[in-house]
């Protein structure tokens, strides 16, 4: 138990090195924003882990509810909560660039992208 | 035994995530991520944070991978290139590990109570919600309430994408009934009649949510985005020409400006009302009814910006035309 206690951590940092690793390393645009998400999605769970209280329920605190329930903590909830829905818009707005790309330069590739401004 | 679920979902998210970066094929990596979303949604819900799980069910596991698919459908489906920089993406990959691990071990263990985030404001959100607010769900209080000025600005955030989104691909062109060019999977017919069975049943329940995210998980964020998957899933099946010519896109939006309009104007009510901004407070002649009427109206505000805005966007790229 004590040993486990820092794995969503851990997963944590791995699951930020994949995005990272991803978005170094592949020359598709597409892909590179699937790495930026990736990378997204480990911050969401580095927050809502430390919210984890042991014992603890959902912070809804039910009227007349009893004084000794443990409840979660709400502040990192409310902020990961609202980033996953701008998370979304910010990556369509890469999506939409990705698209336009597509269509000046008939490619989506990073390198071929690069040569072709190299040789205007 | 919620240790070994915890566990599980946790290692099932670094293999799937392995296999959306190592795949070449993108539409099988949009499909992975929405397996992903879905993961991480059933992960925080173990951790408590049943609003969070909400949205990203909502959001990563429907809406993400529809706007992925529509940029794929648009671009290409296969990466050309293969993978490069591997020396620089070493360094940069173990340099990172090295300093984020050690981080870690500093890290309270999961789970324990006296950790320095749990000592802050936290505590005083929790003990003053029941009689500030007087809502159950401190999640929505903080988000619409005490901490409504972030929220406020969130929703210019996600208008901010729609109008960019815009900007680069164009409002959709609305065909005529003649000249559709696309009837959707209507000739699918299972697909169809099951998929249109579904449609009330999803929008009855993005109205729960919206309506009962005060007392149980939910509100604005949460519904828009299920109400928005429930209406690009009637897009879907019938056509994109079918669901513009019901739903014009500048009609769509013109709604996502409404709702953010509705959340700033809110605010400005509770300016001119002689309280500070977004206190709802002064807005009944009982501070807890003030609050619960400013509540539910930039929820309202929320779920309607939020619902137009990925409907504005799925349709921009649906409808747009490919040169």
């Amino acid at each position: 138990m004590e040993i486990l206690g820092l794995y969503n951590y851990w997963v944590f940092a791995i699951l930020l090195l994949i995005g990272l690793y991803a978005v170094i390393t592949k020359p598709n645009f597409t892909k590179k924003l699937i790495g930026l998400n990736i990378f997204q999605a480990a911050i969401f769970l580095l927050y809502i882990s430390m919210d984890k209280v042991d014992g603890g329920t959902a912070p809804i605190i039910p009227h007349g509810a009893a004084k000794d329930i443990i409840y979660s903590n709400p502040v990192p909830q409310v902020l990961i909560l609202t980033a996953i829905v701008v998370g979304i818009s910010t990556t369509a707005l890469g999506l939409a660039l990705v698209v336009r790309i597509r269509e000046a330069y008939g490619t989506i590739e990073e390198d071929k992208v690069i040569s072709m401004d190299r040789d205007q | 035994m919620i240790i070994v679920f915890s566990l599980f979902l946790l290692t099932m998210m670094v293999v799937v995530a392995l296999a959306v970066v190592e795949t070449r094929n993108l539409f099988a990596a949009a499909m992975l991520t929405g397996i992903f979303s879905f993961l991480m949604a059933a992960n925080f819900f173990v951790l408590d944070a049943a609003d969070v799980a909400l949205t990203e069910a909502a959001v990563g596991a429907g809406v993400a991978t529809v706007f992925f698919l529509g940029a794929i459908a648009l671009s290409s489906e296969h990466e050309h290139s293969a993978s490069r920089k591997f020396g620089l993406a070493l360094l940069a990959v173990a340099s990172t590990a090295v300093v984020i691990l050690l981080g870690t071990m500093e890290f309270p263990i999961l789970g324990d109570g006296s950790a320095p985030v749990h000592q802050h404001v936290a505590p005083w959100y929790l003990e003053k919600t029941p009689e500030l607010i007087h809502v159950p769900n401190v999640v929505t209080a903080v988000l619409a309430s005490f901490r409504g000025y972030d929220t406020l600005g969130e929703v210019f955030v996600v208008l901010t994408a729609a109008i960019g989104v815009l900007s680069l691909l164009g409002f959709p062109r609305n065909n005529s009934e003649e000249n559709a060019v696309n009837d959707g999977l209507s000739h699918q017919k299972i697909l169809h009649i099951v998929g249109k069975l579904l449609i009330p049943l999803i929008i009855l329940f993005g109205l729960y949510v919206q309506f009962h995210g005060d007392f149980g998980p939910g509100g604005g964020f949460q519904a828009g985005t299920i109400i928005a998957a429930a209406l690009i899933l009637y897009a879907l099946l019938s056509g994109g020409d079918r669901a513009r010519r019901q739903m014009p896109p500048r009609l769509l939006f013109g709604m996502a400006c409404l709702g953010a309009f509705i959340y700033a104007g809110v605010g400005g009510t509770t300016l001119l009302l002689g309280g500070n901004l977004l206190d709802y407070s002064v807005l009944s002649h009982d501070p807890v009814h003030g609050q619960h009427l400013g509540i539910m109206l930039i929820e309202f505000g929320v779920g309607l910006a939020v619902a137009s805005v990925m409907l504005t966007i799925y349709h921009a790229f649906a409808g747009h035309e490919h040169r």
